[in-house]
């Protein structure tokens, strides 16, 4: 089967992952900037970074027939330090510019704070000015209820934001019904300790339907595994659902929503 | 010729999960008893984890519909103001001033 990963992290991958991915049938892949599992200490290591999501990984993806695009964004984890977050905001635009750039992300609210929402209040705005499609992070466990509701009353709150070119990411249980709702695509994250299984994740397709949905790896330095969106695939199938109703999930809704950004072309 | 579909039946589901999900069982059983049996038991159950733990596999054994959901909602913090600050901070996995205010 085919199917594209919306949502996985090569930068903290091994190259051997590559290989893993095109054989088995991904083809195409989205990357979001995201935190680097340590702090940073300057503006000039986020230049690296977006340079390195730009310019290095689509290279790396290429030589096994992968595409590679990238969302561009300060995440929350580092946003508590505004002064750097200013800096980092002014880079942004240079960034977001590049051919596989796909829109700002992925950004929203780590733990809820101020300066967190201070932060996302102005990429809400950069992307608005820039009409660019956005990737959102909500926050993680016990956090992730309130700062969902947040993230979405602040988006809500500007006209010029269209919901259907926003991804609400690491949806689950609580959360998917509102996000629905409103009108956002969502994601759920394959993420064995601290996010979702396949068979949760089938579940909330059997409930929510098959409607605005794409299911990722998130697949990044921490234990993780970049082949589970095939393993979610095949708990779909082995439940009996139609092979189209799993290109949908798996295939035809990710590119329905990347395709948003004119960018953007499948492998 | 595609086959239509035909969602499985319940005794379809136990017979596919019941392996996988009993081996799940022992493993929080054996979490727990690991707890009782080590030094400083009483304080571990006493932790806001701990009770939020307890609390939702009540709430796993009830016969309420969307229990998955009923459990990450006894996890959530459910207040709406944002926090001053968020150095230092990270997230534990339930929500101490849910046990504060007896949530």
């Amino acid at each position: 089967m085919k199917a594209i990963d919306p949502h996985i992290h090569m930068v903290s991958r091994t190259t051997d992952d590559y290989l893993k991915l095109a054989v088995s049938g991904i083809h195409t892949v989205s990357e979001p900037a995201f935190w680097a599992g340590f702090d940073r200490s300057s503006a000039d290591c986020f230049r690296d970074y977006f340079h390195q999501l730009t310019v290095v990984e689509p290279a790396r993806a290429a030589r096994f027939g992968i595409r590679h695009f990238c969302w561009i964004g300060l995440n929350s984890k580092e946003a508590e330090n505004l002064e750097l977050s200013r800096e980092v905001l002014a880079i942004l635009p240079e960034y977001l510019d590049r051919p596989t750039a796909l829109g700002i992300g992925e950004v929203g609210l780590n733990k809820n704070s101020r300066n967190e929402i201070k932060v996302l209040e102005q990429q809400l705005q950069l992307a608005v000015d820039r009409s660019e499609l956005l990737l959102i992070h909500t926050p993680h466990l016990e956090d992730k209820l309130k700062g969902t509701r947040i993230i979405m009353n602040m988006i809500l709150s500007e006209p010029k934001l269209d919901p259907s070119r926003v991804l609400i990411d690491h949806a689950e249980e609580h959360t998917i019904g509102e996000i629905k709702e409103q009108g956002f695509w969502f994601g759920l994250t394959l993420y064995p300790n601290s996010k979702g299984s396949p068979e949760r994740a089938i579940d909330a397709v059997e409930i929510f339907g098959t409607e605005r949905i794409c299911i990722n790896s998130s697949a990044d330095w921490s234990v993780s595994d970049p082949l589970s969106v095939l393993k979610c695939a095949n708990e779909m199938r082995r439940r009996g659902h139609p092979e189209e109703s799993i290109n949908k999930v798996f295939y035809e809704n990710p590119k329905a929503f990347l395709s948003q950004c004119p960018k953007f072309q499948v492998g | 010729m595609t086959v239509p579909y035909r969602p499985l039946k319940a005794p379809e589901i136990l017979d596919l999960y019941f392996i996988e999900n009993r081996a799940r069982l022992l493993d929080i059983a054996s979490f727990l008893d690991r707890i009782d049996r080590h030094e400083g038991a009483e304080q571990a159950r006493s932790d806001f984890r701990y009770q939020a733990f307890v609390k939702s596999a009540a709430a796993v054994l009830s016969s309420a519909a969307e229990r998955t959901k009923a459990v990450q909602l006894l996890c959530s913090d459910t207040s709406s103001e944002p926090l001053e600050s968020a150095v230092g901070l990270k997230a534990v996995g339930a929500w101490q001033g849910g046990n504060d205010e007896g949530n």
